[in-house]
């Protein structure tokens, strides 16, 4: 059965006129995407999470594009002042698009210099080997983005990528962005993927590689916020050269499959991770984060937290791991996973490691799992406050902590009431936790 | 304003509240005094609708309503305001959004428009000087990391703000120091008047030296079994509670 998809999706990527310099990518991805075992509930890395909706349907690959998008999905959109690239479908849409600065191009775009930025880095940082969809991503390559920030370079604004999928059918998106970071570099983006329809039976392959050199500084932010019948895999790898800084943050709601997969390797010493996540599945829905931190070097520091609330039947996978290599004396590491279950019916697994070589380091990890605190329910009806307001204020509590640590602070209140909306869908319940 | 007729109540199928019966009119304070284990705090939970605290028999009409019937947050809305014991710490919600909620509940169940932000961002303030609470403290996590003295504090503020009519104090004294305590005792001096009542429940009559009750009753075994005015406190100070306790035997 999954041989048979892994052929099938082979023959999708030859059905493609891609760009043709990045040929040698695109074979790599597709005999390393056929190499791979196909993983079944056997396999650790997909225990929790099944890949029948990837298998059980005939994909086509997405091509259509569109000139705007409705109202409605306009206001999604997070009003700040940034450099903004629209894909609709996968597809550039130009008319939302602003205008770019030389650090930023797309794939197609690219001129000669930027060609050789992008064959140097491209797949470097993301194992096509160990992740399968990384594989296919290659595989399909077609569209893509370019970040590449020259030494001691700031880019004044953030990048602000947007994917909206709005296909009632079952249509691919396989997206790219490559983040280059040169030595002292800063930069900051924003990747948010959104469906602009609940009917919305798309799936995104997203991909991102980010390669940060000594003394460079990336903040990353990613927004997942996709209809329930959607489909998205992919992840975020990145390696950290010495004294390097990465600060990550991850928002996202689930949906019938839906697996990010976070790979940081520290590579030189006294580089810092900064890893915060939020998920919020609920109804029917699923969402699956596996994070992986390599320390291979000494002296770096990681600092991860994850949170989730999970609602009614859905069901959530957390694994983290954080693996420190016999030379990576002198690390810091921490990892914390909490999650809130607001419902009987409502699931997590959580598996939260430490594999660790070296002898001289300090390290944390942890996972807790509660349900809504009865006290605190009963102290706030006791002031007056409903039951039903009080959980979604508790819910929003939980989390918000994590919201009020990003940096950029349209960011911070475009996520405000999206993630109040998630817990009370009427304003009555949510209009104390709005602030205006 | 209440009364409670032979009142009987469980905790966990364990009686605790045996008959008891208490009237208290608008504009009064009664002291509500007793040994441990007595029932005083089962008391103030019953009222206030806390879970697993089970009215067996008995009734309680608060304002000419069935209060046992009420949910909690009716019964907050309405004016009942129980200050908790052991105030509970919620991170992740500030101090401002419960009191503002708890606030508009109150009005809206009135009739009331709600607060405007500015409106209560001025008394909030004005409560949080007169409990003498930093106003740092209204953007912290409802009592997170408040110390014992504080989160007592912070139980009259948010008195001040609901303005209720029927006030209960669990123990609002106890790991209070003498400044605290006066704060506290200010704070409901303060908002003594005709139309709203206290029920003060204290192990020491230290407290009631400061708020001075109409009336004082002593809790035993779940029952009242003496009533008297402030001068029984003294008694009660003076003497303990065992002689009570053998005199009802």
């Amino acid at each position: 059965m999954s041989a048979v998809f892994q052929q099938y999706a082979s023959d999708l990527a030859q059905q493609q006129f891609g760009i043709s310099w990045l040929a040698d990518a695109r074979d790599g991805g597709l005999s390393a995407w056929k190499e791979h075992a196909w993983p079944t509930r056997k396999t650790e890395a997909w225990r929790y999470t099944s890949l029948l909706p990837v298998e059980n349907e005939q994909w086509q690959l997405s091509e259509s594009s569109a000139e705007t998008l409705s109202q409605e999905a306009l206001s999604e959109l997070i009003d700040m002042d940034a450099y903004r690239l629209v894909f609709i479908n996968g597809q550039l849409c130009e008319p939302l698009s602003s205008e770019l600065p030389a650090e930023v191009v797309t794939f197609a775009d690219a001129n000669s210099e930027q060609q050789a930025v992008i064959k140097a880095h491209l797949s470097k940082v993301a194992n096509q080997q160990k992740h399968l969809f990384a594989a296919l991503n290659s595989g399909l390559l077609h569209q893509g983005v370019l970040l590449h920030v020259g030494k001691n370079q700031r880019l004044d604004k953030p990048v602000y990528l947007v994917y909206v999928n709005d296909k009632a059918d079952a249509q691919l998106a396989n997206t790219r962005v490559l983040i280059t970071l040169e030595t002292g570099a800063e930069a900051q983006v924003i990747e948010h993927y959104f469906t602009s329809t609940d009917q919305d039976r798309g799936w995104v392959n997203a991909l991102t590689e980010c390669s940060i050199a000594e003394n460079a500084s990336l903040h990353h932010y990613r927004v997942n916020l996709e209809s329930e019948q959607s489909l998205h895999t992919g992840g975020i790898h990145a390696t950290l050269a010495a004294n390097a800084r990465l600060n990550g943050f991850t928002l996202a709601n689930g949906s019938r499959l839906k697996r990010i997969d976070y790979h940081i390797e520290h590579l030189g010493s006294g580089s810092d991770l900064q890893l915060n996540g939020i998920y919020l599945p609920r109804h029917q829905q699923k969402v699956d984060y596996h994070t992986c931190v390599e320390h291979a070097v000494p002296h770096c520091t990681t600092s991860e937290v994850f949170r989730g609330v999970i609602a009614d039947s859905a069901r959530a996978v957390f694994n983290g791991r954080i693996h420190i290599h016999q030379d990576a004396q002198k690390t810091l590491a921490e990892m914390s996973n909490r999650n809130l279950l607001t419902s009987d019916q409502a699931q997590i697994n959580t598996k939260p490691e430490l594999e660790i070589y070296a002898d001289d380091v300090r390290c944390a990890h942890g996972a807790t799992v509660s349900q809504l605190n009865d006290e605190a329910l009963f102290y706030m009806t006791s002031r007056g406050i409903s039951e039903a307001e009080a959980r979604v204020m508790l819910s929003f509590g939980f989390v918000i902590e994590l919201v009020e640590g990003v940096a950029i602070e349209a960011l911070q209140h475009w996520l405000r009431p999206r993630i109040a909306h998630m817990f009370g869908q009427s304003d009555q319940l949510t209009r104390h936790i709005i602030h205006e | 304003m209440l009364t409670i007729k032979d009142l009987c109540a469980s905790v966990e199928d364990k009686e605790i509240i045996r008959q008891l019966s208490l009237e208290v009119k608008p504009g009064e304070i009664h002291a509500i005094m007793g040994p441990n284990g007595a029932g005083k705090s089962t008391l103030g939970n019953v009222l206030s609708g806390r879970p697993g605290y089970e009215a067996t028999a008995g009734t309680v009409t608060f304002k000419e309503m069935d209060l046992l019937d009420l949910d909690p947050e009716i019964r907050a809305r309405e004016g009942l305001f129980l200050a908790f014991q052991y105030p509970v710490e919620i991170p992740g919600v500030s101090n401002m959004e419960l009191l503002k909620a708890a606030v508009d509940a109150r009005r809206t169940h009135a009739g009331q428009e709600e607060i405007s932000a500015i409106d209560f961002m001025k008394m909030a303030r004005e409560a949080c000087k007169s409990v003498g609470l930093d106003q740092s403290f209204l953007k912290r996590g409802v009592n997170e990391g408040f110390s014992g003295g504080e989160k007592k504090r912070n139980e009259i503020m948010q008195m001040m703000l609901m303005e209720p009519t029927l006030c209960i104090l669990d123990e609002t004294d106890s790991g209070l120091d003498i400044d605290a305590l006066q704060v506290v005792a200010r704070g409901v001096n303060a908002m003594r008047s005709e139309e709203r009542s206290f029920i003060v429940v204290t192990h020491y009559q230290r407290l009631l030296d400061f708020i001075v009750p109409d009336y004082v009753h002593v809790l035993a075994n779940g029952r009242i079994v003496k009533s008297g005015d402030k001068s029984l406190a003294l008694e009660l100070e003076a003497k303990g509670y065992s002689w009570l306790e053998d005199e009802v035997a």
